[in-house]
């Protein structure tokens, strides 16, 4: 097959939040860029953000970056790196007004400011009570930030590949990233993009599970070509269920409704979450939260025919806040739970949402992996941000609002690394190995040759079904340990997978076996880190790890107070230091403690 | 819901292998947990992987899926499957070019989205914090930044039909209203200016189809009446 060459100073694969947002920074600096995306831009999933973004303006309530900070570094079960989550709530205030100014439509104070609600484990003075820190438009925050950041990058002119997909990292002898393989949609065509730097802005791999409020097209492709190229994976064992998806449909509903007043039941209308979490109550963190309603369930107080959710009940508020507030979730609870919940409590599950791991960055958006003795040495010419990327802020657990915030400080911090790398000269256009396209042209052609294969539909069916029930909310070791060996049965089927359309025109067949080899690479991540993971820790919680006077919550600080590294070759396990050290003197480290809410 | 036989009549067309498109006719066993058209399209996939759509986020607020469906345009997934008459006719989005079965080629609508310079003009020195702006005045952007840009809406108006290049069409001007409303934007009488043609806004003739297919509830007609009054006041 012919491959074409094209030629960047940069090329970022991704256009949602925090390809955009590094792809203004690289626009305006004048690079020549290329933003590979597989959707047009503002398809990407960050449109379905409904929340809002955190900083601690202080709009409504006193605020600042310290209680932020704190709330973050405890939200991650001390898993998170202090550096990095001071960088990340430093910024908060600068990068979300930057939005306001580049025209986000805010929802405003009666003094005309960004207004601001309270979020799950949010909180002032260090856990005290309920905070006002998420900025909001509506429950539309993610739709208008993307097209906010589209829009900005319309203005800069930024150069656009849309629905290409791109198929592989690609690195030399050194180790260094030129650049990636892609293909277009359109015409089939594969082609090289070589670049000085390759931002990674890919989004997660919710997808991995069966019940999930991910979109189709999040299916860890830079996580999977980042695997395959032999890049460890950070943290994967740790994922957000979040707890709030429509029962049945996997449908978002935001925290937002909770942060507005709204209140989760059981079958005998108990407010359960105040046994919880007596102090924040249905504002608990998100793990606690999901926990406490899968609890709920299993000991029979669930509501429905089956007893198989809860019930998100808003009713008691005015149906003026829901119309103004929450619109979108009054429409998506009509749409999908068959109820308007002006009149009727929504029922809900905890539901895949979000994946804290991903590829191992510092706070400058520079991949790092362990060399010679370095456990955090950039790999030249390899950044990412977002959901792909592990900085790591979110560690074992992700408050909500965080996510928008990461998108944009560490794709903004990507952007402005890669500029000051251009400018410095460090990075040069290496040259191609003859070999480049070679792994991709491979992958395409046993597609196209394959007979007597697997359907990806099965093989991606099977792979939901396994990550659901071995790798949920609860974890028990004899299922973790039969979901390893399930899971890599599942991993050789998907190498044999078959495809009847073998046109060349916008094919999706083949699109979708390609994204089941990146989906494939985060589902043997997730489940060998979870299953090696003796503990109890934010989202990752086992049976076999209970809360103890010297574990609390089941959290064994003595030996696993460390990120898990992952490689795809030989599904070897590694592990580096958490950094518990802040970035500056600014602020005295967060000391471990064992979290209640 | 139970299991039930869903039959369907499919615009197919691969250029690669067709010399021209047909109708397909086609029927899929549903589960009952499959609600909206979307889980037909899939569960149809997975039984012919050749049937091409676009789609994501599957919850009305990415815009992928829009198509024409029954005769009428709107998105799969927003689009309960047993409220639909069988067979259920699917065809790609009137008046732009197909790419493949129902896969439009959207590039015409997107320059018209580009066309109206959608973002924010504002000329001022970035202050240190927020530009204010009153809860009021903010009120007047809803109705307008909810747009998904599907396309429902321009590709069922007949005046886009004959004059895609020229007119801008349904999403672009209600793109273009949302920056005109927008008390932060200085860009008013170049927005107009950019706008006052024969053909860019005034080929709007109030057919609203645009607000008949809007899945989002949105109405372009109403932001195009705006315009509209915005270019008189300015003239007298």
């Amino acid at each position: 097959m012919n491959v074409a060459k094209r030629t960047f100073d940069a090329v970022i694969v991704g256009a949602g939040g925090a390809g955009l947002r590094a792809a203004l920074q690289l626009s305006e600096a004048g690079l020549k860029t290329a933003v590979l995306t597989k959707v047009f831009p503002t398809r990407s999933h960050t449109v379905a953000a409904q929340g809002g973004v955190a900083a601690s303006l202080g709009n409504s309530t006193e605020d600042n970056w310290h209680w932020h900070m704190y709330d973050t570094v405890k939200g991650s079960d001390w898993l998170g790196d202090q550096d990095a989550i001071e960088f990340m709530c430093k910024k908060a205030n600068e990068v979300v007004i930057e939005l306001e100014h580049y025209g986000m439509p805010f929802d405003r104070t009666d003094n005309g400011k960004i207004y601001q609600r309270p979020f799950g484990g949010h909180s002032m003075n260090y856990g005290q009570a309920p905070v006002m820190r998420s900025c909001a438009a509506a429950d539309r925050t993610g739709h208008a930030m993307l097209h906010a950041l589209y829009q900005r990058n319309v203005r800069a002119n930024t150069q656009f590949f849309v629905e290409w997909m791109a198929l592989d990292l690609i690195r030399d002898a050194d180790g260094d990233v030129l650049g990636v393989t892609a293909m277009e949609m359109e015409t089939g065509e594969v082609s090289i993009f070589h670049a000085k730097a390759t931002i990674f802005a890919t989004g997660g791999a919710g997808r991995i599970y069966y019940s999930s409020t991910n979109a189709f097209i999040n299916t860890g492709d830079g996580v999977g070509m980042a695997a395959r190229a032999g890049i460890p994976l950070e943290d994967m064992e740790f994922w957000q269920f979040h707890p709030t998806g429509v029962a049945g449909a996997g449908v978002l509903i935001t925290e937002g409704v909770r942060g507005e007043g709204g209140i989760l039941r059981n079958s005998s209308g108990e407010r359960f979450m105040e046994r919880y979490a007596p102090n924040l109550k249905d504002l608990a963190s998100r793990d606690v939260v999901s926990r406490a309603m899968t609890t709920e369930i299993n000991e029979g107080r669930g509501c429905g025919p089956d007893k198989d959710h809860v019930l998100l009940d808003i009713t008691h508020l005015s149906p003026d806040t829901i119309m103004k507030r929450l619109p979108g979730i009054r429409e998506i609870a009509i749409q999908f739970a068959g109820v308007d919940p002006i009149k009727a409590p929504i029922p809900v599950v905890p539901t895949c949402h979000y994946q804290m791991g991903g590829i191992p960055t510092n706070y400058k958006g520079q991949v790092v992996v362990p060399k010679d003795g370095n456990p955090n040495s950039p790999v030249a010419g390899f950044y990412a941000a977002g959901e792909c990327a592990c900085a790591s802020v979110h560690g074992a657990n992700r408050l909500g609002t965080n996510s928008l915030l990461d998108l944009l400080v560490f794709g903004k911090s990507a952007g402005e690394t890669v500029v000051e790398d251009f400018k410095s000269g460090q990075l040069k256009l290496k040259p191609l190995p003859a070999d480049a396209a070679d792994v991709s042209l491979a992958r395409l052609a046993r597609l196209d040759g394959q007979t007597k294969g697997e359907s990806v539909f099965d093989v991606g069916l099977e792979m939901r079904r396994t990550m659901q029930k071995h790798a949920g909310v609860f974890r028990f070791d004899n299922l973790l340990k039969e979901g390893v060996q399930k899971i890599g049965e599942v991993a050789e089927r998907a190498k044999r997978t078959e495809i009847n359309d073998k046109s060349k025109v916008w094919n999706v067949a083949r699109m979708e076996a390609l994204e089941l080899d990146n989906l494939i690479e985060v589902a043997r991540a997730t489940m060998v880190s979870a299953e090696a993971r003796k503990e109890s820790r934010g989202a990752h919680v086992r049976d076999d790890a209970p809360d103890t006077a010297e574990n609390p919550n089941g959290r064994d600080d003595a030996n696993w107070l460390k990120h898990t590294l992952w490689y795809s070759e030989g599904n070897r396990l590694d592990y580096k230091p958490v950094n518990l050290k802040p970035l500056s003197d600014d602020v005295e480290p967060i000391a471990l403690a064992k979290r209640t809410y | 819901m139970t299991k039930r036989t869903v039959h369907f009549k499919i615009y197919r067309y691969d250029p690669d292998k067709d010399e021209k498109p047909y109708m397909q006719d086609i029927s899929v066993e549903l589960e009952p947990s499959d609600k909206k058209l979307l889980d037909a399209l899939v569960r149809l996939r997975a039984k012919d992987d050749s049937m091409s759509f676009r789609r994501s986020c599957r919850e009305g607020v990415c815009g992928s899926d829009a198509m024409n469906i029954n005769g009428k345009n709107g998105l799969a997934c927003l689009t309960d499957v047993d409220s639909l008459q069988q067979p259920i006719t699917l065809r790609p989005l009137p008046g732009l070019p197909v790419i493949r079965d129902l896969i439009v080629d959207m590039t015409q609508f997107f320059k018209q989205y580009h066309s109206i310079k959608p973002y924010l003009v504002n000329n001022d020195p970035a202050p240190e914090r927020e530009r204010l702006q009153t809860p009021e005045d903010r009120e007047e952007l809803n109705g307008l930044y909810e747009c998904i840009l599907c396309a429902c809406c321009s590709t069922s108006c007949p005046s886009f039909w004959w004059n895609p290049d020229k007119f801008v069409g349904p999403a672009g001007l209600l793109a273009a209203y949302r920056f005109l409303a927008d008390t932060r934007d200085q860009d008013t009488n170049a927005r107009l200016d950019n706008l006052e043609d024969p053909y860019r806004l005034f080929r709007c003739h109030t057919i609203m189809n645009c607000v008949d297919v809007c899945p989002k509830g949105l109405n372009p007609t109403r932001a195009i009446g705006k315009i509209k009054d915005m270019m008189v006041r300015r003239a007298i």
